[in-house]
C-alpha cells in the first residue's frame, strides 16, 4: 500500500471510523453447494474438491465451498421485503464515497487470506474496519481518495474463515 | 491422490503452464452472478459506458479471485490449499478480451510446523483486436500449501498448524 493515511486532515466523520469495528452482520442464508457450482461454472474450475464427493471426503472431510468465494456469502440480496435502496456489502466503502462526495468508485487491490475452510450449512458473519484513507489522489480515472478497509469472516462457530483487505479509489471523473 | 504435486517437485523459478480464456458478456456476467456482485457495471453496457466511461462490462474483483484459485489449483493439484491471495487491478478485463494467466514461483519453504508451501507472481494480461498489444490487468502474489510428500494433506491442517 503506497496510499499514506491522511488521519489529521480527515473530517472527523472519518477520523471517528477509524480503526473501529463496524456494521457486524451475519449473512442472510446458508452457506450452499449452488454457489460453489456457479463458481466453478464461471471459472471452469473442475477441481474435484468441488465435483466428486469421495475427493472432498478424503480430502476435506467433507464439501467445502472454493476459498476465493468468502465475501459472497455476505453480500445482500439485491431486493428483499422492507429494504429500501440499494443493497451493498462493504458499507464503510459507500460511506466513503458518500462522505468525500465521490460518485464513482473502484477496487485495486485486494488480499484475502484464508483461514478454516467455509463449508455448506455454515452461517457467515463479518465486520468491516476502516484501516486507512490517503490524501487527495489524481489518477487516469480521476481525482479522489485512496481507502484501506479490512474485512473479517467467522463461521457460526466463531471461527475465522478469512480476512480480505480492499483498496478502493472513489474518484471524481475528468477532474485531473 | 495421484498426479499430485508434491513440494520436491517444485523449485524457484519454474512457470506454471499458462491457461487462455477467451472473455464473452457472458463471461463477465456469469462471474458476477456467481459471487452475487449486482453492481451494474458488470452487467449493464450502457451503465459502464456511460457511468463509469469504460469501453464495456468488465470483470469483478470476487471473480478475478475465482480464476486466479482456478489457475493455481489447476497447477497443484486437489491438495494445494490457498493460504493467501493478494492482487492488484491495473487495467479491466472486458468481453473480445483473451486473457492469459501465467505465473513463476518465486519461493518454495516449509514452516515451523511442518507446512510446505510455494509463493507464486501470477499476471493477467489481455489481448483483444483492438488492443493487440498485450496490457498486464492484473498481478497476484499467491502463497500456496503443497504436500511435503504424498501422504501430506495441507487441509487437515488446523489452529496454529495453519499459517497462512
Amino acid at each position: 500500500m503506497a496510499e499514506e493515511n491522511a488521519a489529521e486532515s480527515l473530517p472527523s466523520e472519518v477520523t471517528d471510523m477509524v480503526g473501529v469495528p463496524l456494521y457486524h452482520q451475519t449473512a442472510d442464508f446458508d452457506v450452499e453447494r449452488g454457489y460453489t457450482y456457479n463458481t466453478c461454472a464461471a471459472t471452469q474450475n473442475g477441481n474435484p474438491i468441488y465435483w466428486d464427493e469421495a475427493v472432498a471426503e478424503e480430502l476435506t472431510g467433507g464439501a467445502i465451498a472454493p476459498p476465493t468465494t468468502i465475501s459472497l456469502w455476505m453480500r445482500p440480496h439485491f431486493w428483499q421485503p422492507g429494504a429500501e435502496g440499494e443493497q451493498v456489502a462493504l458499507q464503510v466503502h459507500f460511506d466513503l464515497k458518500r462522505i468525500f462526495r465521490l460518485p464513482e468508485a473502484v477496487m485495486t487491490d485486494n488480499t484475502i487470506t484464508f483461514h478454516d475452510p467455509v463449508r455448506p450449512g455454515d452461517r457467515i458473519s463479518n465486520q468491516q474496519v476502516l484501516k486507512s484513507v490517503s490524501e487527495p489522489k489524481t489518477t487516469k480515472l480521476g481525482t479522489g481518495r485512496f481507502w484501506v478497509i479490512d474485512v473479517e469472516f467467522h463461521n457460526q462457530r466463531d471461527e475465522l474463515v478469512g480476512v480480505e483487505t480492499y483498496t478502493g479509489f472513489g474518484y471524481v471523473r475528468g477532474a485531473a | 491422490m495421484s498426479d499430485q504435486l508434491t513440494l520436491d517437485e517444485v523449485s524457484v523459478g519454474d512457470a506454471l503452464p499458462s491457461l487462455e480464456i477467451e472473455v464473452t458478456p457472458t463471461t463477465v456476467v456469469l462471474g458476477a452472478i456467481a459471487s452475487r456482485d449486482w453492481r451494474p457495471m458488470h452487467h449493464d453496457y450502457k451503465f459502464a459506458t456511460e457511468r463509469n466511461g469504460v469501453q464495456d462490462i468488465f470483470l469483478n474483483t470476487p471473480n478475478q479471485a475465482a480464476w486466479f484459485e482456478r489457475f493455481v489449483t489447476d497447477w497443484t493439484g486437489p491438495t494445494g490449499r490457498l493460504g493467501r491471495m493478494k492482487f492488484r487491478m491495473r487495467d479491466s478485463i472486458f468481453p473480445g478480451d483473451t486473457m492469459t494467466f501465467a505465473a513463476t514461483v518465486t519461493e518454495v519453504s516449509t514452516d515451523d510446523v511442518g507446512c510446505g508451501w510455494a509463493s507464486l507472481e501470477v499476471t493477467l494480461t489481455a489481448t483483444s483486436d483492438a488492443r493487440p498489444e498485450p496490457r498486464v490487468c492484473s498481478t497476484c502474489s499467491v502463497r500456496v500449501a503443497i504436500p511435503t510428500n504424498p501422504n501430506d494433506n495441507p487441509w487437515a491442517r488446523r489452529g496454529d498448524q495453519w499459517r497462512p
